[in-house]
């Protein structure tokens, strides 16, 4: 699909736009009223301190997993194992908590230091099966989030079970100084908050400033050249899947201890593949995806309440996340394939 | 057909590419269109074939104004660009690319589609194996495939942007002789870039000079090569001889080294290349002086033998070792091997550098890149990204990159698209690295070229170094001879 001129210039709002009237049409035909239903959706979390703390703390983490994205895909890696990178960063997160007994000052910064360190250590394993074992990191990544949430559910089953006996639902509840400090009794921990904005700095500054932002750039254009021109892809293909990986695992990390207390079942909730979403609605701009990943929490959120107030299933937020996806791809695709159009933009 | 150009602009920012640029062409004629590099060529031609849109003035073909809105469009009314760089999507066999650009038909015939390929091939005299997948094929037989694709298309004006740069002498012909065929017998139109004025005089009837974006002057052909050089640059450029130099120490020792790829065996490679030296690898197109280059590089390892740099056993080092220690490649596919399309000049420099600071400082960095670019005149800034050069400018980028104080240099066709003056000139800084006791390697399909530039020749066929010339002691037709494998 070809987009005009105008149309190419609010990227990334017209696939959104798209998106909404698609779901307009969908309430109509569900007999909602979507005017009724839009604003429960977006505006009325606004009005609402403990609804805002709630979109706020979903944001968190997808903001630290497409922040991980960006650096990935700068370098032209399709790093879909981010999930599983989030879920091992939990894991590291809950094994602390668990099993350390220190003030609680001492316990959050290691639980954040071992989650960083486990999500790095399985992004460096997708890493090293693709420049080593020449396994594409799409396929490296789906089976390590498959072994990922493996392990999450035999840890939950077997070793750290809760003393009453396994309920396979989650772990007992971490003591309290393990936890984030969280805001009036939210799930929102101004830490991570502050931790995001110094993620949303620090990935600014590689991919703008450092030289291995640079060679991340050219890897990512043209891998041949880069090789050419004196890159290591091996090198920083693993760089950049463990600096994805050590924010997914904060990600993960703010996950067990913020919005929940403990290790659950499913714990990533899937924001490893929203993360990706974002990135590719956010058209790979830094400076878009804290607007895009604050959109997606506020839908997903919103159509929870949603649910709650009109019947319509919250599988709304979901649909309407997806349909902006397949728009995006639909609108991206027309950029690449009308060479014509990459040339007028350059004037 | 007969097109014409009327008063076409198209400006890049401040740049004028094309300057109220007005020009008529006749049906079965064949047209030089000549010019410095960034004269502004290709961008005409690419608003001919609705590649991109000009800013202003018309296109009349048969004195009806038409807009093209892409390349397809403008080959369904009959005109047709071979591209300065090739626009291929590899992995294809050549029948499915044909297809590709046929997407009209529904279902996939086969048959017929081999029958139609067939006969232009044979019409044409082409030799590109249609089985064949697209990256084992030469830039010569990508190109044939082309030609036949346009063909097909129902091209009636046939627009060639640097056509013979990479290929053989006899892709040349080949090619020369299916232009005279469309021009003269069947009355197409023919337009052809070039650099190399000696081609012009050889296959056109009528050429048209641009200099900085405007229509400078045309002329009838023949006419003396003095004349349109000085359309070109607005004066005769004075060529500077060059000095005799004393050679050093060995720089770069190849013994006994056998090389074996899926393509070509290399075998029993003996040589032995002193600082200062020039050595112009000789030989058809894909006689193993590619492979040889790649292998000095580190890019391939031999099977046995030594690569010996400065008394240093490299044979089993890698590329970016080779690269840390002073052996530099340049290869021919700019923007595929060498060059990234997206990437500014300045990050371009950064990379090709031998040390790096872990944060860019990048005021200073462009201060380095300004004064490189100065140096061997790329016309652009630092800014600018590789794709937005002229070809010749792109060409210029690559010799930029080359840091100093190397000792080995070694060169895939070397002035691929460069104007004739700054082919002098980027020889000359060549030259100047001599000092440093840099080696230099290249290879070219120009026999001219490896005569008149290297101190000794190296001639290749059929994977062997058949012989080892002083460049002096030989003329074109003895080289001529020699690489066709005949004493
Ligand atoms: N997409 C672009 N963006 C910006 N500038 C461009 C772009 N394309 C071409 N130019 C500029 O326009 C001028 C003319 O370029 P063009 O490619 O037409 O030159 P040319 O005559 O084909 O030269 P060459 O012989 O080197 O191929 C150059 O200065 C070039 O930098
Ligand atoms: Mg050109």
């Amino acid at each position: 699909m070809i987009l005009p001129r105008w149309a190419e210039r609010f990227w990334p709002v017209v696939p959104i736009i798209g998106a909404l009237l698609f779901i307009i049409a969908l309430l109509f035909l569900f007999g909602a009223d979507p005017l009724e239903s839009l604003n429960i959706m977006f505006l009325k979390p606004f009005e609402n301190q403990a609804k805002m703390l709630s979109v706020m703390a979903f944001w968190v983490p997808l903001t630290l997993c497409a922040l991980g994205l960006l650096v990935t895909f700068t370098g032209g890696l399709w790093n879909i194992g981010v999930e599983g990178q989030m879920i091992l960063g939990s894991l590291g997160a809950s094994w602390i908590a668990l099993t350390v007994d220190a003030p609680a000052f001492v316990l959050i910064f290691l639980e954040i230091i071992v989650a960083m360190l486990a999500g790095a250590l399985w992004g460096a394993l997708t890493g090293f099966l693709k420049t080593h074992g020449k396994v594409h990191e799409i396929f490296g990544g789906l089976a390590l989030n498959n072994l990922a949430s493996m392990l999450s559910l035999y840890l939950i089953a077997g070793p750290w079970q809760p003393p009453e006996g396994g309920s396979f639902r989650g772990t007992p509840p971490f003591q309290e100084a393990a936890l984030l400090p969280r805001f009036a009794e939210s799930r929102f921990s101004p830490i991570s908050f502050v931790l995001t904005i110094l993620a949303i700095g620090l990935v600014f500054f590689a991919l703008n400033n450092s030289f291995w932002g640079l060679k991340l750039k050219a890897l990512g254009k043209n891998a041949r050249s880069a090789f050419l021109l004196g890159v290591s892809s091996e090198r920083e293909t693993i760089y950049a899947m463990m600096f994805c990986g050590a924010l997914a695992g904060l990600g993960g990390a703010v996950r067990v201890l913020s919005w929940f207390d403990s290790l659950r079942q499913n714990i990533s909730g899937g924001i490893g593949y929203l993360a990706i979403l974002v990135v590719m609605l956010a058209a790979y701009r830094l400076l878009l995806v804290p607007f895009i990943s604050f959109f997606f929490s506020l839908v997903l959120n919103g159509s929870l309440t949603l649910q709650l107030k009109t019947q319509l299933h919250s599988s709304l937020g979901g649909i309407l996340t997806g349909v902006m996806v397949l728009f995006i791809l639909l609108f991206g695709e027309a950029s690449k394939l009308g060479f014509r159009k990459e040339v007028e933009k350059d004037e | 057909m007969h097109v014409e150009l009327k008063e076409i602009r198209k400006y890049f920012g401040e740049v004028k590419a094309n300057d109220n640029i007005s020009v008529s062409l006749e049906p079965g004629k064949i047209y030089g269109l000549l010019g410095e590099n960034g004269a502004g060529k290709s961008t005409l031609m690419k608003i001919l074939s609705g590649y991109q849109p000009q800013d202003s003035g018309e296109i009349l073909l048969d004195h009806k104004a038409v807009d093209f809105p892409s390349p397809a469009a403008a080959l369904g009314a009959g005109l047709g660009m071979l591209y300065q760089d090739p626009l291929d999507i590899p992995p294809f066999s050549i029948i499915d690319n044909y297809l590709l650009g046929r997407d009209n038909r529904l279902s996939l015939d086969y048959r017929t589609v081999i029958a139609e390929m067939n006969e232009i091939i044979t019409r044409y005299g082409f030799e590109a194996d249609i089985h064949a997948h697209i990256d084992t094929l030469s830039l010569g037989e990508r190109q044939q495939l082309e030609l036949v694709r346009l063909l097909a298309g129902g091209a009636q004006v046939f627009i060639l942007d640097e056509p013979t740069t990479g290929i053989s002498v006899e892709q040349k012909d080949v090619l020369f002789s299916s232009m005279r065929k469309l021009a003269h017998e069947e009355g197409k139109t023919i337009i052809l870039v070039s650099h190399k004025l000696d081609e012009v005089q050889e296959l056109c009837d009528h050429a048209f000079v641009l200099r900085r974006g405007k229509l400078v002057g045309q002329s009838t052909i023949p006419c003396p090569n003095e004349k349109l050089v000085e359309m070109m640059f607005g004066q005769v450029p004075t060529r500077r001889e060059r000095l005799p130099f004393d050679l050093g120490n060995p720089a770069l020792e190849l013994i006994n080294v056998n090389i074996s790829t899926y393509r070509l065996n290399v075998s029993n490679i003996n040589l032995q290349i002193f600082a200062g030296e020039v050595i112009g690898l000789a030989g058809l197109e894909g006689s193993g002086q590619g492979i040889l280059l790649r292998t000095i590089a580190g890019l391939i390892q031999p099977e046995s033998g030594q690569v010996v740099v400065s008394g240093q056993d490299l044979t089993k080092s890698s590329y970016h070792k080779s690269r840390n220690f002073g052996v530099a490649y340049c290869a021919a596919g700019r923007l595929e091997e060498g060059l990234v399309s997206k990437l500014s000049l300045t990050e371009h420099m950064l990379l090709a550098e031998p040390t790096h600071t872990f944060m860019i400082d990048w005021p200073a960095a462009r201060e380095r890149t300004n004064s490189r670019i100065e140096q061997y005149q790329v016309v652009g800034q630092p800014e600018s990204t590789a794709d937005q050069l002229s070809g010749g400018n792109q060409q210029r980028l690559l010799f930029a990159l080359l840091n100093p104080g190397l000792k080995v240099i070694l060169l895939e066709h070397p002035t691929r698209g460069l104007d004739v003056r700054s082919m002098d000139w980027i020889w000359e800084q060549m030259y100047a690295r001599r000092e440093d006791g840099t080696a230099l390697v290249f290879m070219s399909a120009d026999l001219d070229e490896i005569l008149e530039r290297s101190d000794r020749i190296a001639v290749f066929s059929g994977g062997v170094m058949s012989r080892v010339v002083n460049a002096s002691e030989v003329s074109v037709d003895q080289l001529g001879h020699m690489i066709g494998g005949q004493a």
